[in-house]
């Protein structure tokens, strides 16, 4: 076999290295360009808002002078709505990923089970606001409350606690289990005092994760129906006579901060505008710091945990 | 087959190539990967019109030492050559960080020990090489990926089904497939990783076949874990242990009267 | 212990038997308890489509499914109403488009990038980033659109009106960006490495080898990858809630001002919604318009990820 001239093969690699260069300079700037105009973005974000995150800013209701008004209303109200969020979907979706994982029979109601949360997890937000619009607020009677909100969000992110639990479930090896059951351990007792204890850090990573989504979701809260306006507090959960405990605020309307935030932004002044800025980098700081403190977990998971 | 394999070992006067010239030889070459000491000072000559067998228990390095020839190390980072692998008739050190490992690649071809043909028609595969070489003339390519495919004795059995995708082959033909598409760039030397450890015995007969037709025209460096292999196919074999090379001669002598201890107690212990 | 000091006597259940038979019991309630918590989930698909189909039927018994589909105008709170689907339908093709155009070849290049090209370092750097990114959430990016991007536009293309949705789209597209090339990314990485030394060993460079050889054995994940950013940019509300506008518009002009579904169940919703209005009835069936579009999405990525599952 006569190999080709050199010559010419060499020209062809020179021409393959040529268009291989091409491709790590395109890629380069693609990523670059992706990551520095979120960059950009964020930056705006924090200069435009930034002159208007004071201390009266986080203790100050909406009102309708720009300079006055705040956020008090919108992160209270976040906050319960996301007690309810978490006080919901984690029991379930922990309950539904230990069944699936631990329990569930390899047959076609698990299959259907699993393919519909895969499909849940892909159903468009405002898709759960018009659930919840029909369900809670209208079948239920739970009115436009934290309440209603708060469920809403829970089911919205029900499949990604799900998942989460699943995969940390998966990580826990087989022999753990058959140790547990060697020693006498029922199921239950194998799943409750070792596997989920287990897989913990996990879990949390799914729950933080989720807790970050529900936190900045709009859309289906403007579905029930949210006030955008609210000038006053909850019930406080805590009172000063027996029973001490109130579950008024249940059933009161809210505010959120992301429909704060959008609020703002759809006011034609400039100066609400600021206010939305603000009220972004607030929201903006909060879910990446969820989710950084999620990824890290997982990292950390990773470097430790070696079965 | 297995008996035609012994004949030529047993053949007395074998009709080899004259005095065998040179296709490549590795002068004191080091590998390390990281910090780990893989090759140690390997000196060895690769016969044209041969084939060259390495043997040695697992890990000693042999996979390394063939990897070397077409510069895979370099798609990993923190692989460290020292020095050479000498090309005949050029006379270039293919390691030198001046040599293009992509031309390097181009002419000198490899078969891995899992069949990896890729997620394509049997016809896209054969003619993969062509394309990256920039063959595009359809009529050139189709005769190139027929001889290939003649030449890895894999035509008859594809001919009528060359869209099929490659993965619906056996795993003996996937192999096969695998060397008609090393072949079809007309390499000058051809790497062969344990090209058989995963296919049944028949398979095996028949790709050892081939390499003994297909050393007429090129030179062959063979990694395999199986004595007889080494004993039935190659002329010479060269025996690694951790990194070194104990022992490299004609392969008959290798296998009839070997020098070193560690080498007899390796065959033999293969051979019961 | 009486029974156990006879010996004579047959086997009966002693105390010991019945407790675990209790023991049986709790386990078995508590697996109820779990299934049950599982099976939550399909209830939950099951309201959405039971809700969706109950509150939008009423609508149909005013307007006829063939006006839905073919009307060329959207006014169901006016005097003059019309219930043409294809309105919003245009609007969300449109959004989605312009999203995608963005998105996939960006998405794509970066993931190969990332895959193929890039240091084992700069991956794992980069590859948080994307999930963090991932999590930004919506309402921000509609802030960026209406009082950043468009502005911005504004400057190169005067008579671009404030609302339109070319800027709603592009910011989605950003938004989708890090999704695709994080999913595709996955998908590449999952390609065997001893294809991609085959495809070496023949003297291919780093680019044949992700193009011809990574991304077809990919493709299906890659694909996937595609699908699952459209499904996501369909039913994307904020952005282009707040900067494409809200009024119905037949266009798929994206320098115009125009209303998705998901934006005009926004709007119909910041208003006074009472449960019979002829209003509430619309965006159920806005809703249930929307939930067979990603539904059908849905399914094709799950299908294409099982398939790119199945080839390894
Ligand atoms: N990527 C790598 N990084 C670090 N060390 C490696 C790497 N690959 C191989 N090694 C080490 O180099 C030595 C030689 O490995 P090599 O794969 O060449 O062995 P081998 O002789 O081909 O073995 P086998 O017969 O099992 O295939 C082994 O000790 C192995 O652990
Ligand atoms: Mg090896």
């Amino acid at each position: 076999m006569t190999p080709a001239p050199t010559h010419d093969l060499r020209q062809l690699i020179a021409r393959h290295r040529l268009w291989e260069q091409a491709f790590t300079i395109l890629g380069l700037l693609a990523l670059l360009i992706g990551l520095l105009v979120l960059l950009g973005l964020f930056l705006q974000l924090a200069v435009t808002g930034a002159p208007r995150l004071t201390p009266e800013f986080f203790t100050a209701f909406p009102s309708r002078l720009a300079e006055k008004a705040g956020i008090l209303s919108a992160w209270v109200g976040s906050l319960l709505v996301m007690l309810v969020t978490a006080c919901t979907a984690i029991p379930l979706g922990v309950a539904a990923g230990v069944y699936l994982e631990e329990y569930a029979p390899k047959n076609w109601l698990t299959a259907i089970i699993e393919i519909n949360v895969m499909n849940l997890a892909g159903v468009p937000s405002i898709i759960y606001g018009l659930l919840a619009l029909g369900l809670f607020v209208y079948q239920f009677g739970f009115g436009q409350s934290i309440l209603s909100a708060g469920l809403t969000l829970a089911l919205l992110i029900l499949p990604i606690v799900i998942v989460a639990t699943r995969e940390a479930l998966r990580a826990v090896p087989g022999s753990i289990r058959e140790a547990a059951y060697a020693l006498g351990a029922t199921r239950w007792q194998m799943v409750s005092q070792h596997v989920v204890p287990y897989s913990a850090g996990g879990v949390m990573t799914g729950v933080i994760i989720g807790l970050s989504r529900a936190i900045g979701e709009t859309a289906p809260i403007i579905t029930i129906g949210a006030l955008t306006f609210i000038a006053f507090l909850p019930t406080p959960p805590v009172t000063g006579e027996f029973p001490f405990l109130s579950f008024q605020w249940l059933k009161d309307p809210f505010t959120v901060l992301p429909i704060q935030m959008f609020n703002w932004t759809s006011r034609p002044e400039e100066a609400f505008q600021l206010n939305a800025a603000a009220a972004g980098v607030v929201l903006l700081v909060m879910t990446l710091t969820m989710n950084a403190v999620a990824i890290w977990l997982r990292y950390r998971i990773r470097r430790t945990i070696k079965w | 087959m297995v008996e035609l394999a012994v004949n030529i070992l047993d053949a007395a006067p074998r009709n080899e190539p004259a005095p065998a010239a040179l296709k490549a030889e590795s002068r004191n070459l080091n590998f390390h990967y990281g910090g780990f000491h893989a090759l140690k000072n390997i000196t060895l000559p690769v016969f044209d019109h041969s084939i060259t067998a390495l043997i040695g228990p697992s890990g000693c390095g042999k996979s390394t030492f063939l990897r070397c020839f077409n510069r895979m190390h370099d798609l990993y980072p923190g692989n460290r050559y020292q020095g050479e692998i000498v090309l005949h008739p050029d006379n270039v050190n293919i390691l030198d960080p001046q040599v293009d490992p992509i031309e390097v690649r181009m002419r000198i071809s490899m078969v891995f020990q899992k069949p990896n043909p890729f997620p394509k028609s049997i016809f896209e595969n054969v003619a993969y090489g062509l394309k990256v070489r920039g063959i595009t003339r359809r009529d050139q390519v189709a005769a190139k990926v027929e001889q290939a495919l003649r030449g890895a004795a894999l035509w008859n059995e594809v001919k009528d089904r060359l869209n099929d995708l490659a993965s619906n082959l056996s795993g003996g033909q996937q192999q096969r497939l695998c060397i008609a598409r090393a072949l079809a760039i007309d390499p000058e030397l051809i790497l062969f990783d344990e090209p058989t450890s995963a296919l049944d015995p028949i398979a095996t007969a028949s790709i050892e076949e081939l390499m003994l037709e297909l050393k007429e025209q090129v030179a062959i460096l063979i990694v395999t874990h199986n004595m007889q292999q080494a004993a039935r196919v190659s002329d010479h074999t060269a025996f690694l242990y951790m990194g070194e090379v104990i022992e490299f001669n004609e392969t008959k002598k290798l296998f009839t009267m070997p020098d070193k201890k560690q080498t007899e107690d390796y065959i033999t212990g293969r051979f019961g | 212990m009486t029974n156990e000091a006879d010996a004579n006597a047959p086997p009966t259940p002693g105390h010991r038997l019945v407790r675990r038979r209790g023991r049986q019991l709790r386990e078995r309630f508590i697996e109820v308890l779990l299934f049950l918590a599982a099976a939550s989930s399909v209830a939950i698909t099951f309201a959405i489509v039971f809700i969706l189909v109950k509150e939008a039927l009423p609508l149909f018994r005013e307007v006829s499914l063939l006006d839905f589909l073919t009307d060329r105008q959207w006014t169901p709170l006016f005097d003059d109403a019309h219930f043409g689907i294809m309105t919003l339908i245009a609007g969300t093709a449109t959004t989605t488009a312009v999203a995608l155009l963005v998105a996939i070849p960006m998405g794509t290049v970066i993931a190969i990038y990332l895959s193929e090209f890039a240091s084992h370092r700069l991956r794992e750097t980069v590859k948080p980033i994307l999930e963090l990114l991932g999590a930004v959430p919506t309402v921000v990016f509609g802030y960026f659109a209406l009082l950043v991007v468009t502005p911005l536009l504004q400057t190169l293309y005067p008579a671009l009106p404030g609302f339109n949705m070319l800027s709603a789209g592009l910011v989605m597209g950003i938004m989708i960006i890090p999704y695709v090339g994080s999913v595709s990314e996955d998908a590449m990485r999952a390609v065997p490495m001893h294809l991609r030394e085959g495809s070496y060993a023949m003297g291919a460079t780093r680019l044949q080898t992700a193009v011809r050889v990574v991304m077809p054995a990919a493709f299906s994940g890659v694909a996937a990858a595609w699908i699952l950013g459209i499904s996501r940019a369909v039913g994307e509300t904020m952005i282009v809630a707040i900067a494409a506008g809200m009024q119905p518009n037949f266009t798929v002009n994206p320098l115009e001002p125009a209303a998705t579904i998901s934006a005009f169940i926004v709007q119909v919703c910041l208003g006074d919604l009472p449960h019979d209005s002829l209003g509430y009835k619309t965006i159920f069936a806005a809703g249930l318009t929307l939930m067979l579009f990603t539904l059908l999405f849905n399914i094709l990525g799950y299908w294409l990820r099982k398939r790119f599952r199945e080839i390894y």
